[in-house]
């Protein structure tokens, strides 16, 4: 079991024929993802790796193939303006991986988003994926397995550091959430938690944080008081300096405020098992799970 | 990115919001003509730009004191911008190395009737932008929101309608103005929006704006941060950047795509993620040591991007010891492993250096790192790099 997405998924792409675009989905599709539609405008009509029918708009991909997750991989300048559209026509669940997106376009996104059905998760982040069932983005297939173990992240490859490491230990995820690096995002650590809390096949809960905002102290207070399953966590950047922004647009301390300290305090106050190093995150899952 | 306040004003200016006169010179030979733009008989205030704050309470690297004056006459100003013109100023935010002054900024002296804090800035709590207000305008802010939290005013902006004309208003009715200065304080609001939104900035901050004995509303300082993935729309934004004020090694690592921040530490890294190249330079100081410098090549970097980010590494002189952690997803460890070879074969690098790959095409990697001959510790976890690295900096 998992959460949000599995191997009933009817995946569209945004951006199929780009670079990125036709790598990935090619990738993702050797996986075992079921793609059933690429978007590019101006290109419909044409098909992916002679099996995926390319639209000119969402709008089709959703009428034509039943299209229930989008999957962006547009260029930013660009990327707003997808998420929009796959917004208006009705997407459910909608993946972002552009990096890069102008926080005017997302806080334009963010406010569209509120008013509909639609979860965005991203932008600027690896992607999801259930193991053996979907894999939606960027992230190497091979190092998941099918588990028990939610992941939800704020980074990419601290996330497969975290994937690893649980499946060099002999076990598994059962759905790892990439929510990206910037400031303004569609699914929280919050929503995530939640999601996994919810569903019975997960068993334990990794929860990847690092410095800037305060969605990790929003998500411990949830834990403590409503998540009985096992929680460990990481939080990266105890040495940042504050004032810079840390490759990720939104991973910056400013004015005291979202420095790992804090955060680790948080999750250590929600009993949450905090791993003191990247390379000991499934170590302290361990500590409290004995699966 | 960041830009000089006198750049800010004359941005501020053109949109409309109210500055007081200035002008700007960049070398002695520019200081009349930059003075003589000012009016006759009133007050000069000289201001020293740097992209750093607490400039008026700073200290020049010769004793000499303060980088804001107030004087009464063009001859004063002349003798103030002299001593800072080429002269290093250090401020509680420079660090101790302190920043050169290349341009010295005359402002005509306002006449101060009451000083208050005005902002607009994204809120990430709520992804809208918010305009923060305050009546203890040339104050700390933050210090003001924690010690009276209620002399804080906060109107949230609903980036799909944009700022309306009755939010406008609350913002001078909460700053207790009236008559020709309540309008003023709308129009300047209301402007300053529109400046924040139409230039993609992340951060418009005016501390003080001010009221004069006439009434009139004016922005008397003005910090200004744009969003750096919104620069595509914005090229006349991108001309201000000033890479004087930067540190060259990052100027040189953007120029190659890589994200690179200096620190003051002597083991340098090499990473492919933003989240793990933090967690690298975590693990570093956990184990004893401390790191040169934040380094993320990004998910697909080329052998001459790997190349370039080592040529940067070793450059910094304080530089001990080298650590890679790559974890390999898109970006294959054979292709990364090569760039290593080649890189360290070219510059004829003297620090030890640490490999840890991991990811796709791993075994490959090793090989090529294996049959290089190159003298280089490979290590197969982070931690066990991270202890390997520590020891060998803190041995040459």
């Amino acid at each position: 079991m998992s959460v949000l997405v599995n191997k009933d998924t009817r995946l569209v792409v945004q951006g199929i024929t780009g670079s990125a675009g036709s790598f990935h989905t090619t990738q993702c599709m050797e996986y075992g993802t079921n793609v059933v539609a690429g978007v590019t405008p101006g290109k419909g009509g044409q098909k992916f790796q002679d099996s995926v029918p390319v639209f000119d708009t969402v709008r089709e991909a959703v009428d034509k193939e039943g299209a229930n997750v989008a999957a962006i991989y547009v260029p930013p300048p660009f990327a707003g303006d997808s998420i929009l559209e796959a917004i208006d026509a009705e997407i459910p669940l909608i993946i972002a991986i552009t990096e890069g997106i102008p926080v005017r376009d997302m806080a334009e996104v963010k406010a569209r988003l509120d008013a509909s059905n639609s979860r965005l998760i991203g932008p600027n982040c690896p992607g999801i994926i259930t193991p053996g069932e979907c894999k939606i983005g960027i992230m190497p297939g091979y190092i998941h397995k099918p588990g028990k173990v939610g992941i939800v992240s704020r980074s990419g490859t601290l996330t497969y550091e975290a994937v690893w490491q649980i499946t060099c230990a002999g076990h598994g995820q059962s759905t790892c959430i990439g929510i990206g690096g910037d400031p303004i995002n569609g699914t929280s650590h919050l929503d995530a938690v939640r999601l996994f809390n919810e569903d019975p096949e997960t068993e334990a809960i990794i929860l990847i944080g690092e410095i800037g905002g305060s969605a990790e102290e929003e998500a411990a207070a949830f834990i403590k008081d409503n998540v009985d399953k096992p929680c460990a966590a990481f939080i990266a950047g105890r040495t940042a300096p504050p004032g810079r922004r840390m490759g990720h647009a939104g991973a910056i301390v400013s004015g005291g405020k979202g420095t790992a300290e804090a955060k680790v305090e948080a999750l250590l106050d929600a009993g949450i098992s905090v791993a003191e190093t990247p390379s000991h995150i499934a170590e302290a899952l361990f500590k409290i799970w004995n699966p | 990115m960041n830009i000089h306040e006198y750049q800010a004003k004359q941005l501020f200016a053109d949109a409309g919001v109210a500055v007081p006169n200035g002008t700007v010179a960049q070398s002695e030979q520019e200081f009349d003509q930059a003075l003589s733009g000012l009016p006759d008989g009133k007050a000069i205030v000289v201001k020293a730009q740097i992209h750093a704050g607490g400039r008026g309470k700073g200290t020049f690297k010769d004793g000499y004191q303060g980088g804001v004056h107030v004087v009464s006459s063009p001859d004063e100003a002349l003798e103030k911008a002299k001593a800072m013109l080429g002269n290093v100023l250090v401020t509680k935010q420079t660090g101790e190395e302190g920043k050169e002054v290349r341009t010295v900024y005359f402002n005509e002296a306002t006449d101060i009737e009451k000083e208050y804090y005005l902002a607009v800035l994204m809120d990430r709590a709520t992804s809208k932008p918010v305009i923060i207000a305050s009546t203890e305008g040339g104050m700390d802010i933050e210090e003001v929101a924690e010690s009276t939290p209620e002399k804080i005013l906060k109107v949230l902006v609903d980036p799909t309608l944009g700022l309306r004309p009755y939010q406008a208003r609350q913002i001078a009715f909460g700053l207790e103005l009236s008559g020709d200065s309540f309008k003023q304080c709308v129009k300047l609001v209301t402007k300053l929006y529109d400046f924040f939104w139409s230039k993609d900035c992340s951060q418009v901050e005016v501390n003080p704006l001010v009221t004069t004995p006439s009434g009139d509303v004016l922005a008397l300082d003005a910090k200004v941060n744009f969003d750096a993935n919104a620069l595509f729309r914005h090229p006349d934004v991108v001309e201000l950047r000033d890479l004087t004020e930067e540190d060259p090694k990052e100027v040189e690592a953007s120029k190659f795509d890589l994200n690179y921040i200096a620190l003051d530490g002597n083991v340098a890294c090499m990473v492919n993620g933003a989240g793990l190249a933090m967690a690298t330079m975590d693990i570093i100081k956990h184990y004893g040591g401390s790191p040169a410098n934040f380094l993320d090549v990004g998910g697909g970097a080329t052998e001459e991007q790997v190349e370039n980010a080592f040529r940067i590494l070793v450059s910094d002189d304080a530089v001990k010891a080298i650590l890679v952690n790559i974890f390999g997803g898109i970006m294959k460890c054979d292709v990364i492993a090569t760039g290593i070879v080649n890189a360290a074969r070219k510059l004829e690098m003297k620090v030890p250096l640490v490999v840890r790959l991991e990811g796709t095409n791993v075994e490959q990697g090793k090989q090529i790192l294996a049959d290089s001959g190159l003298s280089l510790e490979p290590a197969d976890s982070l931690a066990e790099a991270a202890e390997k690295i520590v020891q060998l900096a803190a041995q040459s």
